[in-house]
């Protein structure tokens, strides 16, 4: 049994498309918001460009930092195949945020294996909200391809009842001076797309 | 009332936030996942002595002396650097100590980013010394408190069990005030303590056993050991990340969490089973409670229901409550294409395992990046073991195969685990007349944990400038002869001298010597992304077979007349950062610079 009184929010892609700072952030949100919170990922040698996934998870009292198994509320996938190998986290009427980047694995750089087709069409047969994002044309839009992560988190701030203000905060926080308002704009492109 | 300041912090984080509020003077490590951000993050504070030593077992040596002087001191590691550490930590056991010492190990169940999943709590029961293990970021903070009080009142070191899952998880802790701790700081001269000959340490022991019965009486009524009485059908014993999993899926349960997980407190124990119909003990890896609870003659579930291998997750704790299924069938896509980690576009060490895939060599690797030139397409690394290990496996099958293995064998190491391990192994090539060639993929930095520095960068973990270790003066000073420093962006060259040095029957060292293309500091790299010109592109696949993640293969599309063109590489210019591999390897000139 789920305990409906924490949501669950899984965050997969590659290493090195920001989401381990999109997490962070995403924490820091809950805790401002009032909500306990508790977040897991690994860092070390999983981050050199290999299969990333981080939990993060809210609510009045949250024990386990990792998410069960069918129970993840929310899913947001940067990256398509990335998107299918933890399908086996969604639960049955989840919200899904595709982020349309297609980053070729060794084996299909190689011409060994290929890469799956219509991924946005089997997320859609799987969820009960599919939203599919442009991420990185949206982040490039607000000035620099990396904001693609806040992006996401702004695509993602439309299903939760957070006060804006809370999310600026948080970004301001965490983003150095100079990279502040490029990632704002991107949350905005985020929120609206 | 003034409310505390609340936060969000990782396990790793809120153990240096607990060394700093209670107090601590001195911290070192190596750098290992998990444990890294421990030093990273307590080096933040202002007006403490935080290191990086050159391996785990000097940190805690540095550690013990600044204990012995009155200061409390922190030494972080991963579960294999307390093997490394063990040496001193074994005695460290029978003389005690003056300011508190707390010797944290963060063990990687799973094998995260690990060449093992030991279970350190073994070491706590071996070495005689109190382990506490704590559940969630706010226990990491007040057991690490909790670890100094306890080290100086018992006069023992202490350990600090975390997992993966507790170190790099974050969840809420709130904020104290530093305490300065009580001990005055100063040399004391006690050698029937200090110094461990024989006549001494015969002493020592007997205090130890005394120390360990007052801890095993404290267990029974440590506030981090408590019981949650709930629905009493089904009775969980438990402890570390675990806790949290089990709590997770029955809420209800009655639980005995414990907080110290050695020794433990047999009459808690035994009191809670009576009052429970069904005990269970929750714990990752090997059965180290469970075991401990079948010695009072108690019924229990344990590892007949959770695996001995791997971490716990909580579905997996899930099917050994209550016999669900797991992972719900039908859900998991088969046969997708695997993403394994991989050496950045632009990595220095993929020209030098180009050249060794392509010599055909029989290497022995060591622990770093580098281990991923074990991957496809290089598939250059043979071994893998501990630290170090890369020298003396080189010299072992130089002794035992003698001509048959001579110019076929290479060893690897980086420039941060020579420094770690490598030295003493190197020192033993020359000593027994080894014929060993050494490759030191010198990047400048620690890359794999995060590009922390060391004793060969010229900066402390601070960020002061210090002197640097030359490591070809050092490979000279050890007696190597035949020393080369190499640029590994030069493919021919570099193959020219590694042939050379293969075919010299003596010990020889070459350096590969270029920057970490993460470092902020240097870049060897142009940074201009080359292209491949479709036109002269034949689809050869060399360049694939570099196995950078900048280029990918693009199938070739079908015609007018329905023939199906040839396929051909292309570049991310997102990703390619000019580091040239791919224009040396190409025989067709296809790849050049944008304005080309």
């Amino acid at each position: 049994m789920n305990n409906k009184q924490v949501t669950n929010i899984l965050i997969v892609g590659v290493g090195g498309q920001g989401i381990i700072l999109a997490s962070d952030i995403l924490a820091e949100v809950f805790l401002a918001a009032g909500f306990d919170v508790k977040k897991s990922e690994v860092h070390g040698m999983a981050q050199r460009g290999g299969s990333v996934s981080t939990h993060v998870r809210f609510g009045s009292r949250v024990y386990s930092p990792l998410i069960k198994e069918g129970e993840a509320d929310i899913y947001i996938a940067f990256e398509e195949l990335e998107a299918l190998r933890y399908l086996y986290f969604l639960a049955p009427q989840a919200t899904i945020l595709l982020n349309r980047e297609r980053l070729n694995p060794p084996s299909v750089s190689l011409g060994k294996d290929k890469y799956p087709a219509e991924v946005a069409e089997i997320l859609a047969s799987k969820a009960k909200i599919f939203k599919s994002i442009p991420g990185r044309e949206l982040a490039s839009k607000a000035g620099d391809q990396r904001a693609l992560n806040t992006v996401m988190l702004g695509a993602l701030a439309n299903f939760l009842a957070i006060p804006v203000e809370i999310w600026e905060a948080a970004l301001r926080r965490h983003l150095p001076t100079k990279a502040q308002e490029t990632n704002l704009r991107a949350f905005q492109l985020g929120r609206s797309a | 009332m003034v409310e505390k300041k609340r936060v969000i912090l990782s396990g790793n984080e809120a153990i240096a936030r607990g060394a700093y509020e209670g107090g601590v003077k001195v911290a070192a490590a190596y750098p290992g996942t998990p444990s890294t951000e421990i030093l990273e993050s307590l080096s933040k504070y202002d007006g403490l002595h935080v290191e990086w030593s050159p391996n785990e077992k000097v940190a805690l040596e540095v550690a013990m002396g600044a204990a012995f002087g009155g200061a409390r001191a922190l030494v972080a590691m991963k579960h294999v650097g307390v093997n490394v550490a063990a040496d001193p930590l074994f005695t460290l056991s029978y003389t005690g100590l003056r300011g508190g010492l707390v010797l944290v190990t963060a063990d990687d169940p799973e094998m995260h980013s690990s060449q093992n999943e030991q279970d350190n709590r073994h070491y706590a029961k071996f070495a005689k010394v109190p382990m506490l293990e704590p559940s969630d970021s706010q226990e990491a903070k007040d057991f690490t408190i909790l670890a100094f009080e306890l080290s100086e009142k018992f006069d023992t070191p202490v350990m600090l069990r975390t997992t993966t899952r507790v170190s790099h998880s974050q969840s809420v802790v709130e904020l104290g005030d530093r305490k300065e701790p009580p001990l005055k700081l100063g040399l004391v001269k006690d050698p029937k303590k200090f110094v461990m000959l024989p006549a001494n340490a015969r002493l020592r022991h007997p205090l130890v056993e005394k120390r360990m019965a007052e801890l095993k009486r404290l267990a029974e009524t440590f506030t981090g050991n408590r019981i949650e009485w709930g629905d009493k059908q089904v009775g969980i014993i438990t402890s570390g990340i675990a806790y949290q999993y089990a709590k997770e899926i029955m809420p209800q349960a009655s639980f005995l969490k414990l907080g110290m997980v050695y020794p433990l407190p047999s009459e808690m124990i035994k009191a809670f089973a009576k009052e429970v119909e069904k005990l269970f003990v929750v714990e990752e890896l090997d059965p180290f409670i469970e075991e401990f609870v079948r010695t009072l003659g108690l019924d229990v579930v344990g590892k007949s229901v959770f695996p001995l291998c791997g971490e716990l997750t909580p579905s997996i704790v899930a099917r050994g409550l209550k016999g669900e299924v797991v992972p719900p069938p039908g859900e998991i896509i088969q046969n997708l294409p695997p993403r394994p980690p991989i050496m950045c576009p632009g990595c220095p060490h993929r020209g030098i395992f180009t050249i060794l895939s392509k010599l055909k060599l029989f290497v022995t690797g060591d622990i770093g990046c580098y281990t991923l030139g074990f991957l496809p397409p290089l598939q250059a690394i043979d071994t893998c073991v501990c630290m170090g290990a890369s020298i003396g496996h080189a010299l072992g099958l130089d002794k035992a195969l003698g001509e048959e293995a001579q110019g076929k064998v290479v060893a690897v190491i980086g420039d941060s685990t020579f420094l770690h391990s490598g030295i003493t192994p190197l020192l033993d090539v020359v000593y027994n007349k080894g014929k060993v060639t050494l490759i030191i993929l010198d990047n400048g930095t620690t890359a794999m944990t995060g590009r922390q520095d060391h004793p060969g960068t010229g900066y402390t973990l601070k960020g002061e400038e210090t002197f640097r270790v030359d490591l070809a003066k050092l490979a000279k000073a050890l007696g190597v002869k035949y020393v080369r420093i190499v640029n590994p962006y030069q493919l021919k060259a570099t193959e020219r001298i590694i042939k050379k040095e293969l075919q010299r029957p003596a010990p020889s060292v070459i350096i590969s010597r270029a920057p970490c293309v993460l470092s902020r500091r240097e870049r060897m790299v142009s940074g201009r992304p080359f292209l491949v010109d479709p036109d002269l592109c034949r689809g050869c696949r060399a360049c694939l077979q570099l196995g950078c993640p900048a280029i990918a293969w693009e199938e070739g599309n079908h015609d007018q007349e329905g023939r199906k063109k040839k396929g051909r590489a292309v570049i991310d210019k997102f990703l390619c950062n000019g580091c040239t591999l791919c224009v040396q390897i190409c025989k067709f000139a296809a790849i050049k610079g944008e304005h080309e």
